[in-house]
């Protein structure tokens, strides 16, 4: 156990199951760098470094340099994967799935069930997403729930380094497409992970904070907000529990309801545009079945209706942080400030 | 190498047993005994059967919308083909898929594809699966002539040939995407968009099986040498509309008959085959009479066969409980 | 300059590092008392009230809320009033400048850690604390257990001696193959680590499944055996808890995990979130549940403990004590009863089967006592 970033964790579970398993392979844009080039190869190891590393270990048969080319490899992990590797893309940033999505969504997401069960397509996407980077609207949204709702995929939303290396081992072990969302602005966040390998199983929620007066849900980079306004609200004789539901597909909805329903008062954290997110998602889950424990209307805090704006002024603003959820906690137990 | 006689024979059955199957899906949807779209591969068989004669379970293809062709070509079992086109529970797929999704993931056939140009990607990662497992295995795509316009086959195009895939692509052009005519909706020559990405590229006469059969001899050692990907342009005709109840007045009145008439690939290759002394009518005739029956066994089957029910609507989403 | 006295960040366990000084409860100018809560600290770990280790006024407080801070570093400071501002200032600079240089020398010193041993078992990884004459120590943890759980043990034990928590096979930091998984196994890789580290002889303190190996080898190996200290062990009776073997091995929700867990301690209170979810985090490791299978199937199948060392303690040629729980839940005290009577069994009332953890002080002042110097 020491000390690890949300960066060496991800660079560390790719490492570990490329060492466990030859079939694992990587690919994706600049995920080495300098190919072809003159110059340093393993120039960049993907645009933000988590990728570094890899390539002069295992070579760049294992680690595989793309041409911008999104649906081109994307597809080509797709039915590499359907025919007996397990690999593992990286999509650069989440916004590129317009260029790629057929592959996605048409392709891996449904083999399973078109070819009557007897296909498996265990390739993961590594994808970067969220805001906080002044990225601008092309390169900074969160666009989960688009893959939540396909049936056939899986996603998964680490909160932090230790969850990162355990979501990303299962997602690679497991035989089915998953969807794995790194968000940008958590890359450097630093937490206890274990150097061994080690697994964390799909569709079971992190019980991060215990408290009486309300529960507040939230999604990646989201959960981090919310500890933190449960730690303050805390010392003001208002406790929450937080609930990281770690994956959005498979959700813990048991989980999920047996938490609204101990404390009657929810606020759901989403980082993603308020129609159609998880916290439409979650709150009407709730309301349809736990209505009857509930103290008072459920609150979303989310992102407005609006593309990510590229102003740090603005991008401020956009971002759901930690002082509306506050607010929200605040309004949903009735305890002004 | 040359065609053995028993090669010629198992050539001239996987062709016919397509027709057959195509003509018979034809008689039924007509009769309203299939539900949903099927597009029928009739007229285009020598393409099929010509690539796939070359082909073993160590490889794969990617097939298109209309696939039953390419199925049958790569050894998919066509009772279970028919069962599922009638969408039964013991169909190939176990009636999820239907005629636009029939797979065998066993037999290395990726799939029709419901998605023009949603194959050409596949097959870089099923030659890259090839590649890196050292199976010598070569991967296949074909694509439509209104597939070859899409964005996914330029860019798998651009992978196979940077990353030296084990692939082929295969543009079955047969005049028409649905209604247009692809010497209207191509720009440029098919070859000549393949040589463009430093591909050996040639045009073949999809009415010849010996002609094609030869080219696709040559791409698939070449790939399976590691000479990297190629591509064929098969001029070829489809007998039935886009789908069926396409009435397809857009082709000239007697298209599809004059072709027939002087092209038919079933028809050359009798002829060259009994003309050459290779092999006699009678044995093709016989071939002809246990593909009806067959086909005819398995329509009769499909249709007594039981629907899926409501416990198989959720099973085969995911592979692990979710 | 004498007068004036400095209140530190405190280290609370082993492994703290850092804390966060999360509230002030006195102002400046206050009168405090030794043991008055004076403000909130976290870690990672624990969060906590704060007792002011001095009395006196509190003229400064260096730290502000919300701040996070080494352990040593300056909170506040202490003096009479009849101390000026500029002697608290000078005070303040320059214990600010000498812990600044103790810190970089800190970083440089490493503190003490667990390291690993090839042995003829495997990989052992352990945690070894003191140095001296004294009777070496050996802490075995028990079924699912870690190094770790010596927590309030090791460090005042090793006083004045070398002790050594060991994680065995299948668990902690160790090797994840556990072989027949059997208590020979495990007491065979006990002596394996022994001989990888130059250990001729110990006194063992062992608890539960631990137990159980340390009266092993007291028995088959009395020669590497100086006394050996069983807390709520196994190997005395047939019974052991299937509900929570079970529940521990199936459990992979902290939610669910935490009544099984409360079943090892009388004070379900003592049950923390970070316990459960260090518990958890053991179990998703690579090899961990096959090993715990291994170790579960072979020891306690079915609830019925395999080993039974009761018939043989006539043969025991080294001392043996047995400390139990009363409100052991896992393995029932009454094991404890009807030992030979030169077998000291202390009953401890409030404790359950995590009693060096319940009622530290008194564990540790009976194996003190016991192991001698």
């Amino acid at each position: 156990m020491s000390k690890k970033t949300y960066r060496q964790a991800i660079n560390e579970a790719l490492r570990q199951e490329m060492e466990r398993d030859e079939r694992v392979i990587i690919m994706g844009e600049d995920i080495a760098g300098g190919l072809g080039s003159p110059g340093e190869q393993d120039a960049w190891g993907g645009p933000l470094g988590v990728t570094k590393g890899l390539m002069p270990k295992f070579g760049r048969d294992r680690v595989l340099d793309t041409p911008i080319t999104e649906s081109g490899f994307i597809g080509a992990a797709v039915g590499a994967a359907a025919t007996g590797l397990r690999p593992v893309a990286e999509l650069m940033f989440v916004d590129f799935f317009g260029v790629c999505f057929d592959q996605i969504f048409n392709q891996a997401a449904k083999f399973k069930y078109m070819f009557g069960g007897k296909a498996v397509t265990p390739v993961v996407i590594r994808t970067m997403y969220g805001a906080g980077f002044r990225a601008a609207s092309q390169h900074s949204q969160c666009l989960y729930p688009v893959f939540t709702h396909i049936p056939g995929l899986k996603v998964a939303l680490p909160s932090n380094p230790y969850e990162a290396k355990g979501l990303l081992i299962q997602s690679i072990r497991d035989d089915d497409p998953v969807i794995f969302f790194e968000h940008k602005a958590m890359y450097d966040l630093e937490g206890e992970v274990p150097d061994e390998p080690y697994a964390i199983p799909f569709g079971e929620a992190n019980v991060t904070r215990e408290g009486d007066d309300a529960t507040i849900i939230a999604f990646g980079r989201m959960v981090n907000f919310a500890n933190d306004v449960a730690d303050k609200l805390s010392k003001q004789g208002i406790s929450c529990t937080v609930v990281d539901p770690r994956t959005t597909s498979p959700l813990d909805t048991e989980t999920i309801l047996e938490t609204a329903a101990e404390t009657g008062r929810v606020v759901v954290v989403d980082e993603a545009h308020p129609r159609c997110n998880m916290a439409t998602d979650v709150a009407a889950l709730i309301a349809q079945d736990a209505f009857d424990k509930l103290k008072a209307p459920i609150k979303m805090v989310t992102a407005p209706h609006c593309p990510v704006p590229f102003s740090p002024a603005l991008e401020d603003l956009y971002i759901p942080g930690p002082d509306k959820i506050e607010a929200a906690v605040r309004a949903v137990v009735g305890k002004a400030h | 190498m040359q065609l053995s006689r028993d090669d010629l024979l198992q050539a001239y059955r996987r062709m016919r047993l397509i027709r057959e199957f195509e003509d018979a899906v034809h008689d039924e949807f007509s009769a309203g005994n299939i539900p949903g779209f099927v597009h029928l591969y009739a007229g285009e068989e020598a393409s099929a059967v010509g690539f796939c004669m070359h082909l073993d379970e160590r490889d794969a293809i990617a097939s298109t919308h209309r696939g039953h062709g390419h199925c049958i070509a790569k050894g998919c079992d066509e009772r279970a083909m028919m069962f599922e086109i009638f969408g039964k529970k013991d169909g190939l797929c176990g009636g999820k898929g239907g005629s636009m999704h029939i797979a065998d993931l066993s037999k290395g056939m990726m799939g029709a594809n419901g998605i023009v140009g949603g194959g050409p990607p596949l097959i870089c990662g099923a030659a890259l699966s090839a590649k890196t497992l050292k199976t010598g295995g070569v991967a296949i795509a074909f694509v439509g002539d209104g597939g070859s316009n899409q964005g996914t086959t330029f860019e798998s195009y651009n992978l196979a040939k940077v990353w030296n895939l084990p692939a082929i692509f295969v543009i079955e052009d047969n005049g028409y995407a649905e209604t247009t005519s692809s010497s209207w909706s191509v720009a440029g020559s098919q070859v000549d968009r393949g040589k463009g990405f430093g591909m050996p590229a040639v045009q073949v006469d999809g009415s010849d099986f010996f002609a094609v059969w030869e080219v696709a001899r040559e791409a698939i050692e070449r790939a399976r040498g590691g000479g990297g990907p190629s591509l064929v342009h098969v001029k070829c005709m489809r007998y039935y509309g886009h789908f069926e109840g396409d009435a397809a007045t857009y082709k000239a009145p007697d298209e599809v008959a004059r072709y027939k008439a002087t092209k038919d690939p079933l028809m050359l290759f009798r002829q060259r085959v009994t003309e050459a002394g290779l092999l006699d009518g009678q044995a093709l005739d016989a071939i002809d009479r246990e593909a009806k029956a067959r086909i005819e066994q398995c329509v009769a089957e499909a249709k007594a066969a039981p629907l899926p029910t409501e416990k198989d609507l959720l099973t085969d989403v995911y592979t692990s409980p979710y | 300059m004498a007068d004036i006295q400095p209140i530190v960040m405190p280290k609370w366990g082993l492994a703290m590092q850092e804390g966060m000084l999360a509230a002030w409860h006195v102002e400046e100018g206050a009168t405090i008392a030794k043991g008055q809560e004076i403000a909130d600290i976290e870690t990672s770990k624990i969060a906590n009230a704060f007792e002011s280790p001095l009395s006196g006024i509190l003229r400064r407080r260096v730290a502000g809320e919300g701040e996070t801070l080494p352990v040593g570093a300056l909170l506040g400071v202490v003096a009479d009033p009849s101390v000026a501002d500029a002697d608290l200032d000078a005070f303040v600079a320059g214990f600010q400048e000498r812990f600044a240089a103790e810190m970089a020398a800190r970083a440089t010193e490493k503190g003490p850690e667990p390291e690993t041993v090839e042995t003829a078992a495997g990989r052992i990884r352990f945690l070894k604390l003191g140095e001296g004459d004294g009777t070496p120590v050996v802490f075995v943890h028990g079924f699912g257990g870690d190094l770790n759980n010596w927590l309030f043990n090791q460090p005042p034990l090793a006083e004045g001696r070398v002790t050594y928590a060991i994680d065995l096979p299948g668990h902690g930091g160790s090797t994840k193959e556990v072989g027949s998984g059997d208590v020979g196994a495990m007491t065979a890789a006990v002596c394996a680590f022994m001989d990888a580290v130059g250990l001729k002889k110990a006194a063992f303190v062992g608890h539960s499944l631990g137990g159980a190996i340390s009266l092993d080898l007291a028995l088959n190996h009395p020669e590497r055996v100086h006394s050996a200290t069983l807390i709520c062990p196994a190997g005395l009776g047939p019974e052991i808890s299937v509900e929570y073997i079970d529940g521990f091995m199936t459990t992979s929700r902290a939610r669910k995990l935490r009544p099984i867990l409360e079943m090892l301690v009388a004070d379900p209170a003592l049950v923390t979130n970070e316990m459960v979810e260090d518990v958890l985090k053991f179990k998703r490791l690579d090899g961990v549940e096959a090993a715990l299978n291994k170790i579960a199937s072979a020891t306690f199948a079915g609830g019925r403990q395999a080993l039974q060392l009761t018939d043989k303690l006539g043969a025991l040629q080294v001392p043996v004590q047995v400390i139990w729980g009363a409100q052991d839940r896992i393995v029932p005290a009454s094991h404890g009863q009807g030992l030979p009577a030169s077998i000291k069994v202390t009953l401890l009332p409030d404790a359950g089967h995590l009693a060096h953890m319940e009622k530290a002080n008194e564990v540790n002042e009976l194996i003190k006592a016991f192991v001698g110097d």
